[in-house]
Formats: C-alpha cells, sequence, structure tokens
C-alpha cells in the first residue's frame, strides 16, 4: 500500500487537471466555483445515466426483438 | 511548361521533394515520409557539402487542440463574469477608467479588444518584462518581484535571482560580453567620441566611424556599398517607404515581422500576402500581377518588391533563397532579404542565409540586417549597389532625420566584424560560428529524440517548443525560472491561438554543461507537464547508438 505513492500520483492528476482546463491561471475562488459547476454536471450525468439507461435499453431491446421476432412468426406462418 | 521545380541554380538541375505534389513527373520518386502529419523536404543545395533542406513542423494530435480551445473557453467565460462583476462594482477596477461625466461617450477603455489583455494576459504576465540586472550573457541575474493582488502591481523584494541561464536573449555569438580586455577599442572611442552624437545623418552626424564601418560591412556581405542606421526597426519601416510608393506591388510573406509590414504600410504600394514559404502561392501571385497589371486600369506595375526574411524568429524556418531568387530572375521582381535573425548565425563563416544556400550576394536586390543579434550592439543596415545605397542616403527618412548610430555602439560592430572576419589576428570569431552550429545541431537533436514537437530548419538557431495549451504557457516559465532557467514563453497575438510555444535562442557563448542542464530540466518539466506530445519518438536503442556518436565526435 504505497499511500505517499498513491497521494503524489493524485496530486500530479490533479494539477493536469488543472493546467489542460486553463483553471491553473484562476484565481483560487474562481477555481472553486468552476469545480462546483463541473462537479455538479457529472453528477447529472452520472445519474441521469445509472437512471435511464437499463430502463432504455431494455425498452429498446423488447421494441426490436417484437419486430423481428413478429416478423418471423408471420414468414412461418406463411410457409406453412 | 516549365514549373518552378525544375530550377536550374548553379548550373545544376535539381528536382525538390515540394509539400504540395503539383507536378505529375514520372522522375519523381515518391518518399515514405511525405506522410500527412510532417513535412519533409528533401533538397541537395549548391553549397558545398550538399546539405539537404531539412524543415518540420509536425501537428500535434487532434486531442490538444480541442483541449485548448476548451481552455480559452473557460478562461473567456470567467473573462465575462469578472468584467460583469466589475461593471456592477462588485470588484474593485484597476484599470484606467473615464470619469462620470464621460460615459454617456463612445468607450475609451474598456474595450473589447482589451478582452484578452484584462483578462487572460494579467493572470500571467509575471513571465514577461522580468527587469535585469546584468548583462544578457550566457547568464545573467534576475531582479526577484512578487505580487500581491495577482499581478496587477509588482514589488521587489530585494533580492537577486544569479546566475539564471540564458535561454531567451538574441545572443548568437556570444558578443554581448563585458570583459575588460576586449572592449578596450570600444572605451577608446567612448573617450574619443563620448556618447551621444548630438546630430542627424545628414546635418553633423556623420562621423568617421560610420564610414569605416559601412565600407567594412560592404566587404563582409561581398556587395558594393551598405548604409547603416542607429535603430534595426526603423531601418525596415524608413526605408521600404522611399523603395517603393503608389503604383508599386509588394509581395510579402505570411508571416513577416512587424517592422516589415509597417514599412509596406507606410510606403501606400498595393501589398499581396503569400503563404509562408510556399513558392506555388507567391508564383501564382507573380503570375497575376504580370497579367493582370493594376487593379482597375490594368497597366503594368512600376515596381514588385517580394520582402521575405533570412530566418523567421517565431518559426525557426529558413527562406527558400535558390527558388525566391529563380522566381524573381525570371519574373523581373526585386528581392528584399531582412536577414535580422540569420546575419552572423547561419552559414560557413557567419554571412547569412546567401552563403548558406550557396548563392552570389549580388542576386539580392537589397539586403537588410540588423547589429542587434549577432553582433551585441544596435542598429540596422541596408546593403547592396552602390546607385541603391546612394539613392538611400538622400531620400531615406531614416538616414535624412534620425540620429545616427552612437560611436562606442559602432565601434563594436567594428570590432565583432573584424573579429568574425579574421582580420584581428585570432580565429575567435569563426570558432564562435563553429560552436553555434554544433551547440543548435546538438540541442535540436536532443529535443526531437526526447520527444517534443520542436518547429523550424534544423540549422536556426531559433527553436521553438510547442505548449499549445494557455495553462501550460504560465506554468511552464514558472517552472522554469524555480529551475534557475530564464525562457520566453510566446502565446497568442503574436502566434496561431492553438499554437503557444516556448522560444529558446542559442548562443555560441553556452557551454555544453549549461545546455544540458537546460535539456535535463526540460525532460523532467516534459514529463510533469505532459508536453511531449510528438508522434515520432525514437526507440531507446536508437537514442543510445545516437548519444554515443554524438559523444564520440
Amino acid at each position: 500500500m504505497d499511500v505517499k505513492g498513491l497521494k503524489e500520483y493524485l496530486s500530479w492528476l490533479y494539477y493536469q487537471y488543472l493546467l489542460v482546463t486553463c483553471s491553473y491561471v484562476l484565481e483560487p475562488w474562481e477555481q472553486s466555483i468552476f469545480n462546483t459547476l463541473l462537479f455538479t454536471m457529472v453528477t447529472m450525468v452520472v445519474y441521469t445515466a445509472y437512471v435511464f439507461i437499463p430502463i432504455h435499453t431494455r425498452l429498446a431491446l423488447e421494441f426490436f426483438s417484437g419486430l423481428f421476432g413478429g416478423q418471423h412468426e408471420s414468414t412461418a406462418a406463411f410457409m406453412s | 511548361m516549365a514549373t518552378t521545380a525544375d530550377l536550374v541554380s548553379n548550373g545544376n538541375i535539381h528536382r525538390h521533394n515540394q509539400n504540395i505534389d503539383t507536378f505529375k513527373s514520372d522522375a519523381y520518386v515518391r518518399s515514405g515520409f511525405n506522410s500527412h502529419c510532417n513535412k519533409h523536404n528533401g533538397k541537395a543545395n549548391g553549397g558545398l557539402d550538399k546539405r539537404p533542406f531539412k524543415e518540420s513542423f509536425d501537428q500535434a494530435p487532434l486531442y490538444v487542440a480541442v483541449l485548448t480551445y476548451v481552455g480559452f473557453g473557460v478562461v473567456t467565460l470567467f473573462g465575462y463574469f469578472r468584467d460583469f462583476l466589475r461593471a456592477c462594482g462588485l470588484e474593485k477596477c484597476y484599470l484606467a477608467q473615464e470619469r462620470e461625466e464621460q460615459k454617456d461617450f463612445v468607450p475609451l477603455y474598456q474595450d473589447f479588444e482589451n478582452f484578452y489583455t484584462r483578462n487572460l494576459y494579467m493572470r500571467v504576465r509575471d513571465n514577461w518584462n522580468r527587469p535585469i540586472c546584468s548583462l544578457p550573457g550566457p547568464q545573467f541575474d534576475l531582479v526577484e518581484r512578487v505580487s500581491d493582488d495577482y499581478n496587477w502591481t509588482f514589488r521587489n523584494t530585494g533580492k537577486i535571482i544569479k546566475n539564471v541561464i540564458n535561454m531567451g536573449s538574441y545572443n548568437y555569438l556570444g558578443f554581448a560580453e563585458n570583459n575588460a580586455s576586449f572592449l578596450t577599442t570600444v572605451e577608446d572611442t567612448t573617450r574619443q567620441y563620448g556618447v551621444g552624437v548630438c546630430s542627424t545623418r545628414q546635418e553633423m552626424g556623420n562621423l568617421d566611424i560610420h564610414n569605416e564601418l559601412e565600407d567594412l560591412v560592404a566587404k563582409f556581405l561581398g556587395v558594393e556599398d551598405s548604409m547603416t542606421f542607429g535603430m534595426g526597426f526603423a531601418t525596415n519601416s524608413m526605408n521600404i517607404p522611399a523603395l517603393v510608393g503608389k503604383g508599386c506591388l509588394i509581395l510579402s510573406d505570411e508571416l513577416n515581422h512587424t517592422s516589415l509590414v509597417l514599412g509596406a504600410r507606410l510606403s501606400g504600394s498595393t501589398i499581396r500576402v503569400f503563404k509562408h514559404n510556399n513558392l506555388q502561392s507567391l508564383e501564382k501571385l507573380l503570375r497575376d500581377a504580370i497579367v493582370h497589371g493594376q487593379p482597375r486600369t490594368h497597366r503594368p506595375w512600376k515596381k514588385i518588391l517580394i520582402l521575405v526574411e533570412g530566418i523567421y524568429s517565431m518559426e525557426g524556418s529558413v527562406v527558400r533563397l535558390p527558388e525566391i531568387v529563380a522566381l524573381k530572375k525570371k519574373y523581373k521582381a526585386y528581392l528584399y532579404l531582412d536577414e535580422a535573425h540569420s546575419i552572423g548565425a547561419v552559414g560557413q563563416t557567419g554571412r547569412g542565409v546567401t552563403e548558406y544556400f550557396g548563392l552570389d550576394p549580388s542576386d539580392v536586390d537589397v539586403m537588410m540586417g540588423t547589429f542587434t543579434k549577432s553582433f551585441g550592439a544596435a542598429g540596422g543596415y541596408i546593403a547592396g549597389k552602390k546607385e541603391l545605397v546612394d539613392f538611400l542616403r538622400t531620400h531615406s527618412h531614416s538616414s535624412v532625420y534620425a540620429t545616427s548610430m552612437s560611436p562606442p555602439v559602432a565601434k563594436q560592430i567594428l570590432r565583432v566584424l573584424k573579429c568574425i572576419m579574421g582580420q584581428d589576428g585570432t580565429t575567435v570569431g569563426i570558432q564562435r560560428v563553429r560552436q553555434l552550429t554544433e551547440n543548435v545541431r546538438y540541442f535540436r537533436q536532443r529535443l526531437q529524440e526526447m520527444g517534443f514537437i520542436i518547429y523550424g530548419n534544423e540549422d536556426s538557431p531559433v527553436v521553438p517548443l510547442l505548449l499549445y495549451m494557455p495553462g501550460k504557457v504560465g506554468a511552464f516559465a514558472r517552472e522554469m525560472l524555480k529551475k534557475n532557467i530564464g525562457v520566453v514563453v510566446v502565446g497568442f497575438p503574436a502566434t496561431p491561438i492553438t499554437e503557444s510555444r516556448a522560444r529558446f535562442c542559442l548562443s555560441a557563448a553556452h557551454t555544453r554543461g549549461m545546455l544540458d542542464k537546460v535539456l535535463n530540466t526540460l525532460d523532467d518539466l516534459g514529463d510533469c507537464l505532459s508536453l511531449k506530445y510528438s508522434r515520432h519518438k525514437r526507440s531507446i536503442q536508437d537514442r543510445t547508438l545516437r548519444r554515443n556518436s554524438v559523444l564520440n565526435h
């Protein structure tokens, strides 16, 4: 359990995030506002994905299987 | 139909690998590395050693451009937010503001053009205008300053940061030195003539030192005559209006320096811009100009002047002089070559790009240069045929109205020229030129091995290292200063918005130890800030072989 190494790695990752989004040049209170906004948006996206994706995929699969399944039944009825 | 590809230079016909394939000749060999991201140009020059002309302008991966725009977007949003707070009065405004009575007028200060300065430049501006308190040699001293209110005001702490390695000064041959034994002639001149000239060249400012200097400059460059001016910027901006005027055409490179652009605009001629170092673009413009003539009257142009620079200081690229000379001879245009960065820094004996390509100096109609960079002095010169220089002596604004060069400065240039030409009896000059070439090659090679994206020609002493993202620009300069290395970083208005860079200027005075220290710091910093974007990283085995071969030389 290399806690110190892990902490250093995480602080390096945070530094990269600051550089890439150009929050490095902002003052500390502006950085807090930006981080809060970004965190809120990411949380909302994750929550929406968690709540809605399983239901939607299940409905979509049912819809498509109903389409093709129905077609197979009708062709089978036609053939026989 | 003859195209620019089949050029006759120095009596040999060369085939060039152009970066745009415009000719479908059977003899053209498709080389493997004409890939999408890399523009390599192989050409044998007419010079003695037939070195290939290698320039590269790699493109970074796409995510880098996207993230750069994201960074600028974030800063812009916060800029609007802070401007709103300042307008509301919730935040103190440090900028100049209009008085209450003027509020209904057209705004004087808080314009949109200043938006970028207010909201991005101010946040990182501690990396520019750093006060230097010593000679700008290979190492220098900086005044330490801090800011309590995020760079709106600075105060000196009283300490001095000593022996910072200087990677930003244009000290290519290392002649910015204060060794008393080298400067004895300059000291004697100051004792004899003083420092101020107190007159213009035409009135009483023409000293015998100026005539001696002009003769020596003409001899150095291999031309008939030359003329010197007190300021390099003024040489361009005041002499181009004397050479061309209304009814003439100026074809200027995209990335020309502001002094050339200003001179061209002041002259009143029509200006057309061709793409950087792109000969097809230039030829198309020349053909259109000759076929169609002046815009409405269709009369032929009085003169066509091509403005190019020897080395472009933001890109590190070298002008394609043999092709341009062939074009100008074919279409009977004139060529104005600004050798500000290349005089003294390229060429076997430091005589600039004409020597680098093995061309005759009389092929270039107007040779211009400055003494600020390789000569450690100040001022500029224009050289060429005697008729041209005699004309400029009477018709140029700079020669008639501007104060002439100060005597110690003129003497410094004389001493340096004699040193480079070997006339002082030593080989110091030519050793410095060789040392610079070696330093340039070593530095560029090591940086490319490490995986950075470097622009420009392999032989140019100006090395731009691409940083791309605005956050990294400030972080890079600050971290380098913490490690005692002073660099110049350049951002948006001077470069395209996605291509911010750090620009290194190498010097003959840099020792191998200093360069190694800088390179090792760059290696660490490149990993820490993740700047190694190049897709052409060499393998470790190749790197070891290359390092051994460099050591063996």
